[in-house]
C-alpha cells in the first residue's frame, strides 16, 4: 500500500506543499485563451455579412 | 518493486503478440498515411504535380482512411487490449482468440478497401458522401473494419466481465474501466455508420437499389463521426490521466474524478452529431441548437481533465520542494520522452479544444465550416495531442512487449521527434487556421481559382503547410525508425509498463460508475431524445433519393 | 466523491463561461434571426432546371417580400450558374442554391454564406451585401476530380 500521506507531511518549504494554486493560475489561463479566441471569431461573425 | 511484483506487471508473451500484431497494422498505417499527407501538402503548394496517374483525391482519400480510420482503431484496439491485460490480468484463451478474430477482419478490411482506394475505384474520402459512389468491395472493407473492432470490442467487454466476476463489490481496475467506457461508446456509435454502409450505401453500390436518400446517410455517418474523434481521445486520455502520472513518479489526481469525466464522455459524446451539420438544408436549425448544447456539455469533462492534469504536475513538483505559483513546471522530466511526447500533446489540445468550441458555435460555423480551418483543427486534436501520446505510448509499451528497452539514444531521438512535431504542426496548422479564416477550402487540390484576388491571399499559407507537412513528415520518418528499433533491435531487457496510483488511495471509487445499465439506459435516451425528431423530419419530408455517380 | 475547492472554482468558472457562449450565439440565432442555413424546402435533383427559382438562375429583384433580390445559384460538378454575378452595395439579398448531382460546398469566401449543398434539398440564405469588392465563391466539399476549379464570382458594386 503505499502511503501518501506521509510525503505530503514532510513538508520542506514555508510553502503548503499540498498547494493548487498554480493549478488554479493555469486553467485560468488556458479558460482566458478559450475566450478570447471565441471571442475573435464571434467578432469575425458580425463583422462578415 | 520487487522482482516478483515486476514479474506480475509484465504482460504475457500470447497477449503481447496480440499487441504487436496491431502495432504493426498501425505503424505501415502511419508511414503510408503521412507520405500521402506530405504529398498533399506539396501539391497544395503549388510547386508541385503528382507523378503518373496518382489523383490527388486519391491520395487525400488513402490519407484518411489509412490514418483516421485504420491507423487509430488498430493503434487503440492493441492498446486498449494491453492496458486490459495489464491491469485486469492476461486475457483468456477465448478472450483472446475473440480479439485475434477481430484483428483478422480488420485487416482484411483495411486490404479490401486500400486496394479499392489503389484502384481508383473508391476517390470518395473517409467520409464517404453519397451519392458519390465508390465500389462495393470499398464498403465491405470499411464494413469488416468495423465488424473487427466490435469482435476485439466483445473481447475488452468478456475480460472486464470475467474481473468484475472474480472481484465482487470492488471497482474495476482504472485503466480496464476506461478502456470499457471507450470501447461500449464505439459499439454504440458505429451503429450508425454501420447502419448507412450496410443498409443504404452496399445495397446502392451493388445495383440492389436504384437510389439513396443522402440526408439520412449524412446523418447517421455524423451520429458516427462525431464519437469517432472521441474514440480516439479517449485512449490519450487514459495515458494522460493513468500513466503519464506513474512516469513523472506522481500520482493520479482523483481516480473516481478520472472515471466520472469518462462516464460523462460517454453520455455527451453521442448525441451530437448535428453539429457537424450546421450549415445543412432540411434539419431543423432548433435541433442543431439543441445538440450544440448537449456538444457544449461534452467540453466540460474535458475541464476536468485540465486541472486533474496540472494537478498532478504541481502536487509532483511540489512534492519535490518546488515553490512559487509555477516553479512545479520546472520540476517535471523534461529528458523523458514518455512524457514529454504526451505532454506536448497535451498543449496542443488546448488550442485544438478552443478551435472545437468554435466550430460547435451554431452560426459561427459558418465562419468555418469546410474552409481548411477545420483540417487545421483536427491536426491539433487528433494528429497532435492524440497522436503524440500514442507515440509516447508507443516509446515503452513497444519495448515492454517486445522484451527490450528504451535506450539513452532513442529517447533523444524521440525527444528530436515530439520537437520536429511540434514545429511541423506549428506551421502547417497555424497556416490552415489563417487560411480557413480567410476562406480557403478544405480538401482540395491545388487552384487559383480563374485568378481570383482571394485565392491569391491563400498561397503563402498553402506553402507554409508544405513547409510544415515536410518537417512533420521528417518527424514520422524518426517515429518509424524508433518503432523499428524498439521492436526487432533495441537491447533486450525489462521496460516498465508504468499504471499510476491515486493519490488517495482510501477514497474507493462510487459502484455507481459500474452500473451499465444506467449509463447506456441514459445513453440510448440521450440519442433518442437527440436524434429521434430529426430523423422523422428527415424520413417523412424526404426528396426522391440519388442515384450514384462516380466523378474522379 | 471529493471534489478539491479550486477545482470547484474552475468547473463553475468554466460552465459560466459555456452558458455565456451559449447565451450569445442562442440570443443571436433565435431572437435577432442568425440562423445557421436550414432550409427545409426539397426538390427533384433531376428538374432543378425547369422549377423556380432555378429556372431562371443569377440575381432576381423581387418584389413584397423582406430582401429586395433573390440571388439564384444552380451547382453541378463542376461549375456554378452564373459563373459570376453582380450585386448592387446595401442589397438585402437572399441567396437560393441547390445541387443537380452530388452534394457541393457553397461558400462566398471571407462572408458568412456558407452553406451545403444537396441533392434534393434547397439551401438559403438571407443577408445584406454591405461590403463592396469581388467575394470568390468556391465549393467546398468535395464533389470530384474538378472540385478544386468549381467556382464562382460575386461583384458587389455601387
Amino acid at each position: 500500500m503505499a502511503q501518501p500521506g506521509l510525503e505530503k507531511r514532510t513538508k520542506t518549504k514555508v510553502e503548503d506543499s499540498s498547494s493548487l494554486k498554480g493549478t488554479l493560475a493555469s486553467v485560468f489561463l488556458l479558460g482566458f485563451f478559450l475566450i478570447i479566441t471565441w471571442v475573435g471569431v464571434f467578432l469575425l461573425f458580425l463583422n462578415r455579412f | 518493486m520487487n522482482a516478483f511484483t515486476e514479474k506480475v506487471n509484465k504482460i504475457d508473451r500470447r497477449d503481447a503478440k496480440l499487441g504487436m500484431a496491431h502495432f504493426y497494422v498501425a505503424f505501415i498505417g502511419l508511414f503510408l498515411g503521412g507520405m500521402a499527407g506530405l504529398l498533399q501538402t506539396l501539391v497544395r503548394s503549388g510547386q508541385f504535380t503528382l507523378p503518373a496517374g496518382i489523383g490527388y483525391y486519391q491520395l487525400l482519400t488513402l490519407h484518411g482512411v489509412v490514418l483516421a480510420l485504420v491507423m487509430t482503431t488498430f493503434f487503440i484496439m492493441g492498446f486498449q487490449f494491453m492496458a486490459v491485460s495489464r491491469t485486469a490480468g492476461t486475457l483468456t484463451n477465448k478472450q483472446r482468440k475473440t480479439a485475434w478474430v477481430g484483428f483478422w477482419l480488420m485487416t482484411i478490411g483495411t486490404v479490401m478497401a486500400a486496394v479499392m482506394i489503389l484502384l481508383s475505384e473508391a476517390s470518395v474520402l473517409y467520409t464517404f458522401y453519397a451519392p458519390l459512389q465508390a465500389h462495393a468491395l470499398f464498403y465491405v472493407g470499411l464494413t469488416l473494419v468495423i465488424v473487427g473492432s466490435w469482435t476485439g470490442g466483445g473481447a475488452i467487454i468478456m475480460a472486464y466481465v470475467g474481473w468484475r466476476k472474480k472481484h465482487p463489490g470492488q471497482p474495476s481496475p482504472l485503466l480496464t474501466f476506461m478502456a470499457l467506457v471507450n470501447t461500449l461508446m464505439w459499439i454504440v456509435a458505429t451503429i450508425g455508420v454501420a447502419s448507412t454502409v450496410l443498409f443504404q450505401l452496399l445495397p446502392w453500390s451493388l445495383g440492389l437499389v436504384e437510389r439513396v436518400d443522402v440526408a439520412i446517410s449524412r446523418t447517421l455517418f455524423w451520429y458516427f463521426g462525431h464519437p469517432l474523434v472521441y474514440f480516439w481521445l479517449l485512449p490519450a486520455y487514459m495515458a494522460w490521466y493513468v500513466i503519464v502520472p506513474k512516469i513523472i513518479g506522481g500520482k493520479i489526481f482523483s481516480d473516481s474524478l478520472a472515471r466520472l469525466s469518462f462516464i460523462l464522455f460517454l453520455l455527451f459524446s453521442i448525441p451530437v452529431g448535428l453539429h457537424h451539420q450546421l450549415v445543412e438544408p432540411g434539419i431543423d436549425p432548433a435541433w442543431k441548437f439543441l445538440q450544440v448544447i448537449l456538444t457544449f456539455m461534452v467540453i466540460v469533462p474535458s475541464l476536468m481533465t485540465a486541472f486533474s492534469l496540472f494537478a498532478t504536475f504541481e502536487t509532483f513538483g511540489r512534492s519535490q520542494g518546488a515553490t512559487g505559483l509555477f516553479g512545479w513546471l520546472k520540476k517535471l522530466p523534461w529528458g523523458d520522452a514518455r512524457f514529454l511526447i504526451p505532454f506536448i500533446g497535451m498543449l496542443s489540445f488546448i488550442p485544438g479544444g478552443a478551435g472545437g468550441i468554435i466550430n460547435a458555435s451554431n452560426q459561427m460555423n459558418q465562419v468555418v465550416h469546410n474552409t481548411i480551418w477545420v483540417t487545421g483543427h483536427f491536426h491539433l486534436t487528433v494528429a497532435t495531442a492524440v497522436i503524440l501520446t500514442f507515440f509516447g505510448i508507443s516509446y515503452w509499451l513497444i519495448p515492454h512487449l517486445t522484451g527490450r528497452i528504451l535506450t539513452k539514444a532513442m529517447n533523444k531521438l524521440a525527444i528530436l521527434q515530439g520537437i520536429l512535431w511540434a514545429i511541423g504542426m506549428t506551421f502547417m496548422s497555424g497556416a490552415m487556421h489563417a487560411a480557413g479564416l480567410l476562406g480557403a477550402p478544405r480538401r482540395s487540390a491545388f487552384s487559383e481559382y480563374g485568378g481570383a484576388a482571394q485565392a491569391a491571399e491563400w498561397i503563402p499559407y498553402q506553402i507554409a503547410q508544405a513547409v510544415g507537412g515536410s518537417i512533420l513528415f521528417i518527424a514520422i520518418i524518426l517515429v518509424i525508425y524508433i518503432f523499428i528499433n524498439l521492436a526487432f533491435f533495441a537491447p533486450k531487457g525489462e521496460e516498465e509498463f508504468p499504471v499510476g496510483e491515486a493519490a488517495n488511495t482510501a477514497e474507493k471509487a462510487p459502484m455507481i460508475l459500474e452500473n451499465w445499465k444506467l449509463w447506456l439506459g441514459i445513453v440510448v435516451l440521450l440519442i433518442a431524445f437527440a436524434y429521434t425528431i430529426p430523423f422523422i423530419d428527415l424520413i417523412e419530408n424526404a426528396p426522391i433519393g440519388s442515384k450514384g455517380y462516380k466523378l474522379w | 466523491m471529493h471534489i478539491h475547492k479550486f477545482e470547484k472554482i474552475w468547473l463553475i468558472f468554466g460552465v459560466a463561461t459555456l452558458l455565456v457562449f451559449l447565451s450569445v450565439i442562442g440570443v443571436s440565432a433565435f431572437y435577432l434571426g442568425n440562423q445557421p442555413p436550414s432550409c427545409l424546402a426539397t426538390i427533384n435533383p433531376e428538374q432543378v432546371d425547369t422549377q423556380a427559382p432555378f429556372d431562371k438562375p443569377g440575381l432576381n429583384k423581387v418584389e413584397g417580400k423582406e430582401w429586395d433580390y433573390e440571388l439564384v445559384f444552380v451547382a453541378s460538378a463542376f461549375n456554378y450558374t452564373p459563373g459570376e454575378v453582380e450585386v448592387p452595395l446595401g442589397a438585402k439579398v437572399k441567396v437560393l442554391a441547390t445541387t443537380k448531382d452530388v452534394v457541393h460546398g457553397f461558400n462566398v469566401a471571407g462572408t458568412n454564406i456558407n452553406m451545403m449543398l444537396e441533392p434534393g434539398y434547397i439551401s438559403e440564405f438571407v443577408t445584406t451585401f454591405d461590403k463592396p469588392g469581388e467575394f470568390l465563391i468556391v465549393c467546398n466539399e468535395y464533389c470530384g476530380a474538378g472540385h478544386h476549379l468549381m467556382s464562382s464570382m460575386i461583384k458587389v458594386v455601387e
